[in-house]
């Protein structure tokens, strides 16, 4: 990072976020090479296939009888719930490690990174059978929260919350942390110049020009958490209200009636691309307009 | 880990697909030309509470008839008649359940299966038995924890067949996926007791206790078998049910704590 680089983005007291060069207008757009063109077709048409086959097997007729079920309002319910209770603890803890991520040095950092980093990678019913042996009645930790505070998370829709913000924060951090590394330190240290604490320099400063990374790394991991699967299964059990999010109650109901989890998937799916268009749009408009 | 299994079963059998022409192909020729017995390889798909059992049985086939090749793939019966039905290929189902037996049935994938065992269940409890679980009475019980198998699959429904029969109303704090699972619960200690096949009491060991449920109200599955139709290697499919349906299959089926018929 250049040091004292000035940028003209200072207006009405407010810092503008950069607009991406590739939103602005009347930059001529270059031809896609056709190298590019055939493997990318190729990849559309194997990530929508699936899509067009689940579509094709749904039972239409049967839809609405299927879906006024209470047990599917209720699964949906749930999953809504903990998949945005788990996003709100990824922000409140995640945001601060990215920031010690990217803005800190000290020996370790880099191994650190990699561990808080491991459940990107690692399969999630691995990441619940480890929160089991964490958090769990016998846990290292858990036995005391059972002893001390009578709180034991399996079983539990806190259990779901938690095995979902395990997953799941890593993206949002992912996403913070590399916003932070590109956002241009002048601006905070010009803050600093005129005499602005770290924690307002932070919020009023850091934030704003980080908002459109913080929004997408937000939005990616609440549609992690809304589709976790194996650590929710496997930490917090499965019991309709409690623990049975809409993928276990898919997974499920594909035991017994393929057709009711085809049913189920298509609410899963509506209600994810729902989310992911509106929130994109705001996410898009406010990195143009403000 | 359950859904690991069946990716790595599935994509196994797929591989095997993949070389079945030639294999198929020589193990039914080898099998024309020396009237001594079958050859080549078959996959057979198998319902989780038969992992220890049927892994043995196929192990002593092999080596009774050199040149043969069972591979397994071992999962809930209800999921592995969906795959079944879907195309997958195997050659033998096992089912621990009739239901799921007859839905292969249905769709014409398989025709006369024969039952060759049946299991019935245990209360597992933790070997501290912290809630001090002695009878199925004590599992409705405020406070208690338990583990049932969900509704969908088969051991949920015998479980809660044999709640029935006792006249015991038991909320379980979690329906698992399948049987293994709801073990693991009962291992890790993350609840006081668990409904379970008898035979996964035994195969468990020392990490959990078995607490025995009366036979007046406990309840059972019976577990059938059949080739399958579209089996490339009917043949060797066909050896190996008659040798899950022989004596010698029998013992060790008996050895696991399965109920001969």
């Amino acid at each position: 990072m250049s040091r004292g680089r000035r940028r003209p983005a200072v207006s009405r007291g407010r810092f503008r976020p950069a607009v991406s060069p590739r939103l602005s207008k009347g930059r001529p757009r270059p031809a896609t090479p056709w190298p590019l063109a055939v493997p990318a077709v190729v990849a559309v048409g194997f990530l929508l296939l699936p899509l067009a086959g689940l579509m094709l097997r749904a039972p239409w007729r049967s839809l609405p009888h299927l879906l006024a079920e209470p047990a599917v309002r209720e699964a949906l319910r749930l999953s809504l719930l903990s998949a945005t209770l788990a996003t709100l603890c990824s922000l409140v803890v995640g945001v601060p490690l990215a920031w010690v991520l990217a803005r800190t040095s000290w020996p370790g950092l880099s191994l650190l990174r990699a561990l808080v980093m491991l459940p990107l990678v690692l399969p999630p019913v691995v990441g619940g059978v480890a929160l089991l042996l964490a958090l769990g009645r016998r846990g290292i930790l858990g036995r005391y929260l059972d002893a001390w505070f009578g709180v034991t998370l399996p079983f539990t829709t806190a259990g779901v919350v938690v095995a979902e913000t395990f997953v799941a924060m890593p993206f949002l951090v992912v996403a913070v942390e590399g916003a932070l590394r590109g956002a241009d330190r002048g601006l905070e240290e010009a803050a600093a110049t005129l005499g602005s604490r770290p924690l307002h320099t932070f919020r009023n400063v850091t934030l704003p020009m980080i908002a459109p990374s913080l929004a997408a790394g937000a939005v990616l991991c609440w549609a992690r958490a809304l589709g976790e699967f194996g650590a929710t299964i496997t930490f917090a059990g499965n019991f309709p209200g409690t623990t049975q999010t809409m993928p276990l109650a898919v997974y499920l109901a594909l035991e017994q009636d393929p057709d009711a989890a085809i049913a189920l998937s298509l609410v899963l799916l509506a209600v994810s691309v729902v989310a992911l268009v509106a929130l994109r749009d705001r996410w898009l408009r406010a990195g143009v307009a403000s | 880990m359950r859904r690991t299994l069946l990716a790595a079963a599935l994509a196994a059998a797929l591989s095997l697909a993949a070389c079945g022409g030639d294999d198929g192909g020589s193990g039914s020729d080898a099998a024309a030309s020396s009237p001594s017995g079958p050859s080549g390889k078959i996959t057979v798909f198998a319902a989780a509470s038969l992992t220890e059992s049927f892994t043995e049985l196929g192990k002593r086939f092999e080596t009774a008839h050199p040149g043969t090749d069972v591979a397994f793939s071992f999962g809930p019966s209800s999921g592995l008649a969906q795959q079944i039905t879907q195309g997958a290929p195997a050659d033998v189902f096992a089912s621990a359940s009739a239901k799921n037996m007859q839905q292969v049935v249905d769709a014409k994938d398989a025709a006369a299966p024969a039952t060759f065992a049946q299991n019935s269940m245990e209360i597992a409890v933790p070997p501290a038995n912290p809630a001090k679980v002695a009878a199925l009475a004590d599992l409705a019980k405020p406070g208690v924890k338990v583990a049932l198998c969900a509704p969908e699959v088969p051991c949920g429904t015998v479980a809660r067949k044999v709640l029935a029969n006792a006249k015991v109303a038991v909320t379980p704090v979690t329906n698992e996926a399948d049987v293994k699972a709801t073990l693991t619960k009962v291992k890790l200690g993350e609840v006081d007791a668990g409904i379970v096949y008898v035979t996964d009491v035994r195969a468990a060991g020392a990490a959990v206790t078995g607490i025995e449920i009366p036979d007046d109200v406990n309840a059972s599955t019976a577990y059938p078998i059949a080739t399958l139709t579209d089996s490339k290697n009917a043949a060797l499919a066909k050896a190996f049910v008659d040798y899950v349906l022989s004596a010698e299959g029998g013992e060790v089926l008996s050895a696991a704590g399965f109920d001969r018929l």
